[in-house]
């Protein structure tokens, strides 16, 4: 059990049987009053953020999560469906819950799947992924009015800001931790 | 050589004018600056405050006790800056250890402490008028005076009494009351409810408020005063009643202050004030962290 006085930015605590991350904090006190924990928490499997404030005396269950290695298999009408690599036992995650991490996804790629108990949660992809380009405009030249990007549609479906060069049919690398145009892949 | 010292050195130019500034201010009003040991065998019990042991002895959480001897020795005007240790206190305006300025005024009770309030944030700030995040404070009207009574009446749906039977009298202050406070201009929070007052006197007529008030100014809290209590058998009797929260709650056995105890049968009518130098620096300089106030943070040593 954690008490106040462990609660910090980060921490996983179990609250109402969910999983929540520490996503803000502060410590304050009134002239000699009762020390009170602001909070803000995350719930990690809906993604709501709210505040609370905690004071002395009360106690935390943390959460036990674990991350495993498994691979994307592909998706169908249940969801996201990875499979962990050593026991070969598949898991499925719901499109809610992976937020725009949906986009980053390429068959028979390895992820870190976060699961709470047999619960996946949530992944952590590789930093950078190649996508291609399926819809973009055109660059004419001289078009300075356009500026120095343009919006591109890759084919997961995700749309992204990308230099004029930048053509249909190019792959490009993206920044999964930033959802950004990072360079483009010589093939 | 680029480090976050070097970053805040303007700040702490500042810091070092204003602390001048401070001096000159009680000088001039005829008060005597003493220095009153650090390391004392005890704090007088309170159960929200909690010491930092030094040996068998314990730092302070506050010169007052020491102060109080001296107003019953005779002195009449005196001010400290001192460092203070606080257990267990760190958030964005708490640091365990922070510097506290501390007056005593002797034959006179807290609305006397008032004006010094306003005399002095005047006197360190001839401009009169600052910005503070966004709230734009001006120090040229008389600071506003509102009840604690009052605060409750405008802020929350309940009464102090109230918020006291259900535990959440320091929950509504700090989170629904203190952030309204002082916004334009300075607010003085008065009459607490007398368990609020562990060392205050008695408002006359009112048996259920004490002489206490704190001052705040853009949401912060600066500064807690007291019409002192100077009756060493209530004194006792309170402090005997925080001891044994404390050792209820934490098995903390608690020493009584016997010198002071003893010396407060002297100690005249008269008013002290706590005022946190830290947070009063972050006003006058903008800083949203008592971290960006101080030379070194316990994380920094």
């Amino acid at each position: 059990m954690y008490s106040c006085s462990d609660l910090r930015k980060g921490l996983k605590i179990l609250l109402d049987g969910e999983p929540h991350v520490i996503a803000g904090f502060d410590f304050t006190k009134p002239g000699k009053g009762q020390a009170l924990y602001k909070c803000k928490l995350r719930n990690m499997v809906t993604g709501s953020l709210f505040d609370r404030t905690y004071r002395s005396g009360e106690s935390f269950e943390p959460a036990s999560l674990e991350e495993r290695s498994m691979q994307y298999l592909y998706k169908d009408e249940s969801g996201y469906v990875f499979m962990d690599q050593k026991n070969y036992e598949q898991t499925i995650l719901d499109e809610n819950v992976l937020g725009d991490d949906k986009y980053f996804l390429i068959d028979n790629m390895d992820v870190e799947v976060l699961m709470f108990g047999e619960r996946g949660i949530g992944i952590t992809l590789p930093n950078f992924v190649n996508l291609r380009v399926t819809i973009s405009d055109p660059w004419v030249k001289g078009d300075t009015a356009a500026g120095n990007s343009k919006p591109a549609t890759v084919e997961t479906g995700y749309t992204l800001s990308v230099p004029p060069f930048v053509e249909e049919g190019t792959l490009i690398q993206i920044d999964t931790r930033t959802g950004e145009y990072s360079t483009r892949v010589k093939e | 050589m680029d480090n976050l010292l070097t970053h805040k050195q303007e700040i702490l130019k500042l810091r070092a004018r204003i602390v001048q500034a401070i001096r000159a201010f009680f000088v001039a009003a005829d008060f005597l600056e003493v220095e009153t040991p650090q390391r004392i065998p005890t704090n007088a019990p309170e159960v929200q405050i909690i010491p930092q042991e030094s040996g068998d002895w314990q730092l302070q959480t506050s010169p007052e006790l020491a102060m109080k001897r001296l107003l019953a020795a005779g002195y009449s005007r005196i001010f400290q800056i001192s460092h203070c240790w606080r257990k267990e206190e760190r958030g964005s305006r708490h640091l365990p250890e922070f510097t506290l300025l501390e007056w005593y005024r002797a034959h006179c009770d807290y609305t006397r402490l008032m004006i010094d309030c306003e005399d002095l944030l005047r006197s360190v700030l001839p401009a009169q008028q600052f910005t503070y995040q966004e709230h734009s404070i001006d120090l040229k009207q008389p600071f506003e005076r509102l009840s604690v009574d009052q605060a409750f009446s405008l802020y929350t749906d309940t009464t102090p009494r109230q918020a006291i039977a259900d535990d959440r009298f320091d929950e509504l202050i700090a989170l629904t009351i203190e952030p309204r406070l002082g916004l334009q201009r300075p607010t003085i929070l008065y009459d607490y409810p007398l368990e609020l007052g562990a060392l205050a006197r008695n408002k006359p007529g009112q048996p259920y408020l004490a002489e206490r008030f704190e001052l705040y100014v853009a949401g912060l809290e600066l500064a807690n005063a007291f019409s002192e209590l100077t009756d060493p058998q209530e004194q006792r009797q309170r402090f005997a009643l925080d001891a044994k929260i404390i050792y209820t709650q934490s098995a903390r056995p608690a020493n009584f202050p016997e010198p002071f105890l003893k010396d407060l049968a002297q100690m005249p009518a008269s008013a002290g004030i706590a005022l946190g130098i830290d947070r009063l620096i972050m006003l006058l300089t903008n800083s949203s962290r008592i971290d960006q106030v101080v030379a070194f943070t316990p994380a920094d040593l």
